[in-house]
């Protein structure tokens, strides 16, 4: 292509659209279904299923530990996941501003191409939208995700029971801190990546060799409090959590302390809650800390019949506190 | 463990906690002054491991909080003016303005406002816009006020002409001693504010020991800071004595920061400032000097500061006065929510009331 920054005429659906998808996006999503170019994606697969969507509008676009692109792969192939089904094909529909550079476009459908083969999803259908200049923040991308339930009886938020375990799968806050450091020009002495990654693996793991997982969550936007809310709520039951047990990285939790935020609060985007059986919890572990992705895993909690609905947070000191859902954003304070 | 990780040290906390418990004498009274100890408070957990004997009452030392209706009523007329930028810290933009809408209202409405987190970043934002008007909300207290003068003194210097500031700026130790004048107020101790002691050190506090016979003790923000600082008032009440003390080495020299102090005065000078719930406070505010007169947008812009009415039903200025605790108000986790709030004590995060609200466990 000889234009170096989107032009109105890459979303007529003309020759310039063709351009675009021939030499851009069929080339880093290469696979048979997307090349046969038809109306809509031919899938060959049997249920039940699972399908999500979601959208993504990140600014900036690109940050320490990945960009929009591996993020819309990544957080759409865990929503699926979190369900207990193999993620298999997903879409990807992109609505770009005007005068937005191709040469980022080039990098961010690349990381799209490398997160989706590393998840082991295609993406098999999308669509292209170019708005005028100052209509979209630069780049927004919406993916739909399918796949295939791995179990009968699948994870969910409506199923934690008192006496189950409840682990994450790493540290806390890094995506969110990460983000809001980069947004806000902050430099920390240690820098804060992002998590972002897949979990699918994971969590078919969990399924299949540890099985009778009651719940599955990925603490996204809210984090580990608010979908612990989430879950109090779905279940009727109340979450006891060991505060001291929570793994949040000294950069994070510093970098929160200076900006009077909470790391339980900040997104994550590679992390995952898993709710099950006691008896199960150790093997559990086990599977989780033999992964590169779960190697921080830590049991952080017990699921229990008092306070229904909501999450009480056992201080490092021993008193006991309310963990409440997130209201609105977290604002940096004023002293 | 760092020297750092001791502050919070479980074992070193149950020491001073217990010793608490052994010396308590009956009731003790203690109102916080500073909102970052209001949360301290809730998020350690301590409130349920202190003695039913100790009562905490948040105090007004929260800036979000005290920052009069008639204030929020003057920068939200400014939200939305042609050819202005409202820059602000974070925390201002849920507060509700006399008609009921906040600065996130008018943002959707189409006004300009930026969410700065240094004054600094404020006057970079009037550089990169030399067509507007950016005008930084000056709120808080000593704390802050050295780094709003330093911008401004930045500003004057490198002739930026578009940067204003709204000073709302509030000190501490004239609210302190108007609070403790009120004959109602029933305390027996202060823990004294860390944020401002590092400013204006420990002298502006010696009233409250030689006037009130209060014991007063500066501390940190961490559980062992806390703790000992409440086990020196109870030391101090059962031995009869009434002084300020500075348990906050770490941070805060008896004498504070002058340098900051020098800042701040050769910028601002004190004036008679409105708090919310509690009125008009002489000397407890902080105007632009002459010097400045080009940068105070009050002045500049022509802003004029009408008369707001207090919201009906909220009693967030009693809870500022240690009078109420904020489930006893007849708004709190009905009508007023961190979702909806009603009063700046559920705004702010350093409110005691979306403290109550996001910690207490039990209500």
């Amino acid at each position: 292509m000889d234009a170096t920054h989107i032009l109105l005429d890459y979303g007529s659906g003309g020759k310039a659209s063709q351009r675009l998808i021939s030499e851009l996006f069929l080339r880093h999503f290469d696979n048979p279904v997307l090349a046969r170019m038809d109306d809509a994606a031919f899938l060959d697969i049997q249920g039940p299923l699972a399908m999500s969507t979601d959208s993504f509008v990140v600014d900036p676009v690109f940050f320490p530990g990945g960009n929009i692109g591996s993020l819309a792969v990544h957080g759409t192939v865990n929503d699926v996941a979190m369900l207990g089904a193999r993620p298999l094909y997903l879409s990807c529909a992109f609505i770009l501003e005007e005068g937005f550079e191709l040469e980022k476009l080039e990098r961010i459908v690349q990381a799209m191409g490398q997160a989706a083969r590393d998840a082991g999803v295609s993406i098999v259908t999308g669509d292209t939208k170019v708005v005028p200049r100052g209509m979209a923040d630069k780049i927004f991308i919406n993916t739909t995700g399918v796949g295939t339930m791995l179990v009968a009886e699948h994870p969910s938020g409506h199923r934690a029971a008192p006496g189950d375990a409840v682990l994450v799968s790493g540290t806390m806050g890094d995506h969110g801190l990460a983000i809001l450091a980069q947004r806000e020009g902050l430099a920390f002495e240690t820098p804060v990546l992002s998590d972002s990654t897949a979990l699918n693996g994971l969590t078919e793991r969990l399924l299949l060799e540890v099985g009778d997982i009651h719940v599955l969550r990925d603490p996204t936007r809210g984090g580990l409090a608010t979908t612990l809310n989430e879950i109090a709520g779905q279940s009727g039951v109340g979450i006891e959590l060991d505060e001291g047990a929570i793994p949040v990285t000294p950069a994070v939790r510093s970098g929160c302390a200076f900006l009077g935020l909470d790391p339980l609060y900040l997104a994550n985007e590679g992390k995952l809650i898993c709710i099950l059986p006691e008896a199960k919890a150790e093997a559990a572990l086990a599977l989780l800390h033999a992964d590169p992705k779960g190697a921080g895993a830590r049991r952080v909690g017990t699921v229990a019949a008092a306070n229904p609905g909501k999450v009480v947070l056992r201080t490092a000191l021993g008193g006991k506190r309310l963990l409440n859902m997130l209201e609105g954003e977290q604002l940096p304070r004023i002293c | 463990m760092s020297i750092f990780d001791k502050f919070s040290d479980p074992e070193l906390c149950k020491a001073v906690l217990d010793a608490i418990h052994r010396e308590l004498d009956g009731e003790l009274r203690f109102m916080e002054v500073c909102g970052t100890h209001t949360v301290a408070i809730f998020r350690s957990g301590l409130r349920s491991m202190l003695p039913p004997g100790v009562v905490h009452l948040s105090g007004p030392g929260c800036p979000v909080c005290v920052t009069h209706e008639s204030e929020v009523g003057m920068y939200m007329d400014l939200a939305g003016r042609d050819g202005v930028i409202v820059a602000t810290f974070g925390d201002l933009v849920r507060v509700p303005g006399p008609g009921g809408t906040c600065l996130k209202d008018a943002m959707a409405q189409g006004a300009r406002v930026a969410v700065v987190y240094s004054p600094f970043d404020a006057l970079t934002l009037a550089r990169e816009n030399p067509q507007a008007t950016v005008v930084f909300l000056g709120i808080g207290f000593e704390t802050t006020a050295p780094t709003v003068a330093a911008t401004l003194q930045a500003a004057r210097a490198a002739g930026v002409g578009n940067f204003q500031v709204l000073s709302f700026h509030k000190l501490v130790p004239p609210a302190l001693r108007a609070l403790l004048g009120d004959p109602e107020l029933n305390l027996h101790a202060l823990v004294m504010p860390g944020h401002v002691s590092t400013i204006i050190g420990l002298e502006p506090y010696r009233f409250i020991a030689e006037d009130f016979h209060l014991p007063a003790a500066i501390t940190g923000f961490d559980p062992l800071d806390i703790l000992q600082s409440l086990l020196d008032i109870v030391r101090q009440r059962k031995e009869g004595r009434a002084e300020v003390v500075n348990l906050y080495r770490r941070a805060v020299q008896d004498l504070g920061n002058p340098k900051a102090v020098a800042v701040m005065e050769s910028v601002f000078t004190p004036a008679d400032a409105l708090w919310r719930g509690i009125g008009m406070i002489p000397g407890s505010g902080l105007a632009l000097r002459p010097e400045y007169e080009a940068f105070d947008a009050q002045k500049t812009l022509g802003l004029t500061m009408a008369e707001a009415k207090p919201i009906p039903g909220c009693r967030c200025g009693d809870v500022l006065r240690g009078k109420l605790t904020p489930d006893r108000c007849p708004l709190f986790a009905k009508a007023c929510t961190p979702a909806k709030p009603v009063g700046p004590c559920m705004v702010s995060t350093e409110g005691s009331c979306a403290a109550y609200y996001k910690y207490q466990l039990e209500m």
